[in-house]
């Protein structure tokens, strides 16, 4: 059972300046999840597109609950690998990401496309696809649950960190007046993401009840 | 941002720096020259595919892109 979710995100900048940020927006205030980051790869293919992997690591930040369910062993620390493309032709961004570490709790995959905003030039749109699933027995559904509430917060901070690093690249907006709305969004961010994960949790109490009775 | 490998990231900054300057000023333009980054890549990854290696980061043999190709649509 895999959980999918689709989503049309805009950037108010030009797609030149969003493929930069994309390369400059860690650390941003709504990253502070995101622990490193390393370029392992990158060519230029003879097309003239620009393939890198990057590869991040990750508090796993996920709710107590959860972590009856994770080996003792397991690192707090998750893998990520972000493989991308950029072709200046077309002025598309492509991006697949996924966790090498911690699939077998959940495994989160994500493709982006960026582009040109077809009703506004000077606009970026991002098309992004989600598909979340979890290998757990019985649990699947509350981790899926909670991935997908996870994932949703976590794609709000992404946009919220590009129009960050977008601002500060063109200037306009002093950087106090950032950090304070910054603030300001990372908590109702939190808010949102303590709703859904309350539900995933519910689940999960309601899964277990079930077992007992087995 | 730091690196994975704690002594890498004066390295990784320095890359960076080459890179995001080539990527803005020639790349996203057009200009076809080729990457002027290419030594401070080749220390940045020594020392990054041994921290890699030491701390056990799973990422051999990982295709490009690979799961995509499962997935609809790709």
């Amino acid at each position: 059972m895999v959980k999918y979710f689709l989503g049309l995100s805009v950037l108010k900048s030009s797609w030149d300046q969003v493929f930069v940020a994309f390369w400059q927006r860690y650390p941003n205030p709504y990253s502070k999840h995101v622990l490193t980051e390393d370029i392992l790869f990158r060519e230029v293919t003879p097309d003239n597109r620009l393939i890198s992997r990057r590869l991040l690591t990750k508090t796993n930040h996920a709710p107590r609950w959860t972590e009856k369910y994770l080996p003792s062993n397991m690192a707090r620390s998750a893998y990520v690998i972000e493989d991308s493309i950029v072709d200046p032709q077309s002025r598309t961004l492509t991006t697949f990401t996924w966790n090498i570490s911690h699939a077998r709790f959940m495994a989160v995959e994500e493709r982006c496309v960026y582009g040109v905003n077809p009703d506004n030039n000077s606009w970026t749109e991002i098309k992004r696809e989600a598909w979340i699933s979890s290998n757990l027995f019985g649990l699947s559904r509350a981790v899926q649950e909670f991935g997908l509430a996870r994932f949703k917060s976590s794609v709000t901070k992404t946009m919220k960190g590009f129009e960050f690093i977008l601002a500060k690249m063109q200037g306009g907006i002093p950087s106090r007046t950032l950090v304070e709305t910054a603030k300001e969004a990372t908590d109702k961010v939190k808010e949102t993401a303590l709703a859904a994960t309350e539900k995933a949790k519910d689940l999960a109490s309601q899964a277990q009840k079930k077992q007992q009775y087995v | 941002m730091n690196s994975v490998g704690e002594g890498c990231t004066e390295l990784k900054r320095e890359y960076d720096q080459c890179f995001n300057r080539w990527f803005a000023e020639k790349f996203l333009k057009g200009d076809r020259s080729g990457d002027p980054c290419i030594e401070m890549f080749k220390s940045y990854q020594q020392c990054v595919q041994k921290a890699i290696k030491d701390k056990d980061i799973p990422i051999e043999g990982v295709e490009f892109m690979g799961p995509n190709k499962e997935k609809p649509g790709s």
